[in-house]
């Protein structure tokens, strides 16, 4: 069984407030000194869906990541988790793709890498928080698709999934090859140990260009990005306090039941 | 001439009427239309649509595209798909809207690729650009940390729309509109996946949604026990308890209890935030509560800049007093 993860590199989503800057200009985030970027959290969770996939039933896991000046520390962290192979696509051309750009690119590597059981990547990247790339790629490659997946079993010729319901879970099964994007909820990443980053330095790692993938080059966004702004916040806290935690209790006790009455 | 269906929405069903986020539709795609000079149409696919036809057009709908079959009971993507590709092509909307549910979420991104189109999802405000005539699609990204307004090159415009961002209207059972019924056709051979079961996981209590004082805990909560607290304040308002997500990725909370960018969107009248820093991801989902109370140890915690009224200090010596009070005076002052 062979399954591919695509994980995406992006800035921290747990820095501070107080470093979190907008260029206004390139309308963008700038990315804080001192804080590298991570691979987004969701998409670590679909690792962990496919190590446990590697635990279980023997699959081999290929990570794949997308975009330009991925810092090798971040994207190599697969490898150093238990992936066996790495797939970089990175070029200039790749820095800003939309969403369905991206959906595009990532299609033309799994098609080049040829053989797989199932796709999985996380519900949404914790940057633009979209989730439209897995979705997107399933259509690319013509595949069906499960989304806010909990738990992935592979079973014969289908995956069963656990699917995140509001008020509850849906069982669904799908035929493989298939894309399945993860949530939170299936579990984080693994440590890392220290044998899992020797061993990580034998592990085979591929860089693949656009021509590699013989790709024209990519199709304009779909969408324009006109304007990028802080929300702006005017609520200012009433601090209830007190010569004690009992005293401070009893005065937000006054104000809740002056406020908000039973 | 009749004026075109520039305005389509896709509803969801909730039993035997439209679920609350489809009559937010209505009422927000009303407000576009108007002021295109336009009609607003509703795709509605079910096992048996019932009255949610008339419902629709009395929540403002002109048109209402109506599907019935028992293939479309449950939700199965690449079932609803075909049926909807189909329809929304046969239409022709320059805007086409469904609501961020986890239905609306994993149908309108294949959608989207289906029709050719853009799509911004979990849109927080939708407006007409009186120069351009384009629909502004503002949504928050980074987390909540931000917001970003887009502007779709193709069409139809399309967005996916988180509840409580649009209103809905009051019904008027005597609006005019017209129901059209849809004969769904079926390609077996394109269904990839198959729905098996819902497995509903029972929730003591008020549901998170409909609840009007919430009391959410946080990872500082330090563990499941911890929420019984949280239970008997709420209990004072009849209240429900939210958790956040890293206390249900704990394992702490059910996720069904979840609040936040990735759990359910509650705007109460009082939110209670207990143990928790008020990440943007968190605030996505309660910051439009009425009133917003905070009890931290951390005086700098982000839960401060958002909150009416805050106590610094530890949950556990100030919960239990508070309770206390709170209990005395639904006794009355006889006990």
């Amino acid at each position: 069984m062979q399954v591919i993860v695509c994980l995406k590199q992006i800035l921290d989503p747990e820095m501070p407030s107080g470093s979190f800057h907008l260029d206004p200009n390139r309308k963008r985030a700038v990315p804080p000194p001192g804080t590298p970027p991570v691979l987004s959290p969701f998409d670590e969770n679909a690792l962990e869906a496919a190590l446990r996939l590697k635990d279980g039933q023997g699959a081999k896991v290929i990570a794949v990541s997308l975009g330009d000046k991925l810092a090798r520390a971040v994207v190599k962290k697969p490898l150093s988790a238990g992936a066996d192979e790495l797939v970089l696509l990175e070029d200039p051309e790749w820095e800003d793709l939309d969403h369905f750009a991206s959906a595009r690119v990532l299609a033309a590597a799994i098609r080049k890498i040829g053989e797989f059981d199932l796709i999985l990547t996380g519900r949404q990247a914790a940057d633009w928080d979209a989730g439209l790339v897995g979705s997107a790629l399933a259509e690319e490659l013509g595949l069906g698709c499960v989304t806010l997946a909990r738990k992935i079993e592979v079973v014969k010729d289908k995956v069963r999934v656990e699917r995140v319901a509001p008020d509850g879970y849906e069982v669904v099964e799908a035929l493989r090859p298939c894309v399945v994007t993860v949530d939170s909820e299936l579990g984080e990443l693994r440590q890392i140990t220290m044998p899992g980053i020797f061993a990580a330095k034998k592990k085979p790692i591929q860089e693949w260009k656009p021509a590699d993938l013989k790709l024209a080059s990519p199709a304009p966004a779909r969408c324009e990005l006109v304007d990028l702004y802080l929300p702006k916040r005017e609520t200012v806290c009433e601090i209830i306090g007190g010569e004690s935690p009992e005293e401070a209790a009893l005065k937000l006790a006054d104000k809740l039941l002056e406020k908000c009455p039973a | 001439m009749a004026k075109k269906i520039k305005v389509l929405a896709i509803g969801e069903l909730a039993g035997n009427q439209l679920s609350p986020g489809t009559r937010e539709l209505l009422g927000g795609g009303r407000d576009l239309a108007d002021s295109l000079g336009a009609r607003v149409g509703i795709v509605l696919l079910s096992e048996s649509a019932g009255k949610t036809g008339a419902e629709a057009i009395a929540y403002g709908a002109d048109e209402v595209y109506q599907a019935e079959a028992a293939f479309l009971k449950n939700y199965q993507p690449e079932v609803y798909l075909q049926v909807l590709e189909k329809i929304v092509k046969k239409v022709g909307p320059e805007i086409l809207l469904l609501a961020q549910t986890a239905t609306g979420r994993d149908l309108a991104p294949r959608l989207a690729c289906r029709l050719k189109t853009a799509l911004a999802p979990d849109c927080v405000a939708l407006a007409i650009d009186p120069d351009s005539g384009l629909l502004r699609m503002t949504r928050p990204v980074y987390g909540g940390r931000a917001l970003a307004v887009l502007v779709c090159k193709t069409r139809p415009q399309m967005a996916t729309v988180r509840f409580r961002a649009l209103k809905s209207r009051e019904p008027d059972p005597s609006r005019p509109g017209e129901i059209k019924p849809v004969t769904p056709e079926l390609d077996q051979s394109k269904i990839k996946s198959k729905f098996i079961e819902k497995v509903v996981e029972e929730v003591k209590g008020v549901p998170l949604e409909n609840a009007r004082v919430v009391a959410c805990g946080g990872r500082g909560m330090g563990g499941a026990e911890a929420y019984a607290l949280l239970e008997e304040l709420a209990q004072f308002w009849g209240g429900a308890v939210g958790a956040t997500r890293p206390a249900c990725d704990s394992g702490w909370v059910s996720s069904a209890r979840q609040i936040g960018l990735t759990g359910k969107i509650v705007s109460p009248n009082l939110y209670l935030a207990v143990a928790l820093s008020g990440s943007s991801q968190h605030m996505a989902g309660c910051g439009n509560s009425k009133m917003i109370v905070a009890i931290n140890k951390d005086p700098e915690a982000n839960i401060f800049s958002f909150a009416n009224y805050g106590v610094v200090g530890d949950y556990r010596r100030i919960l239990p007093p508070l309770i206390e009070r709170l209990k005395q005076v639904r006794k009355g002052p006889k006990d």
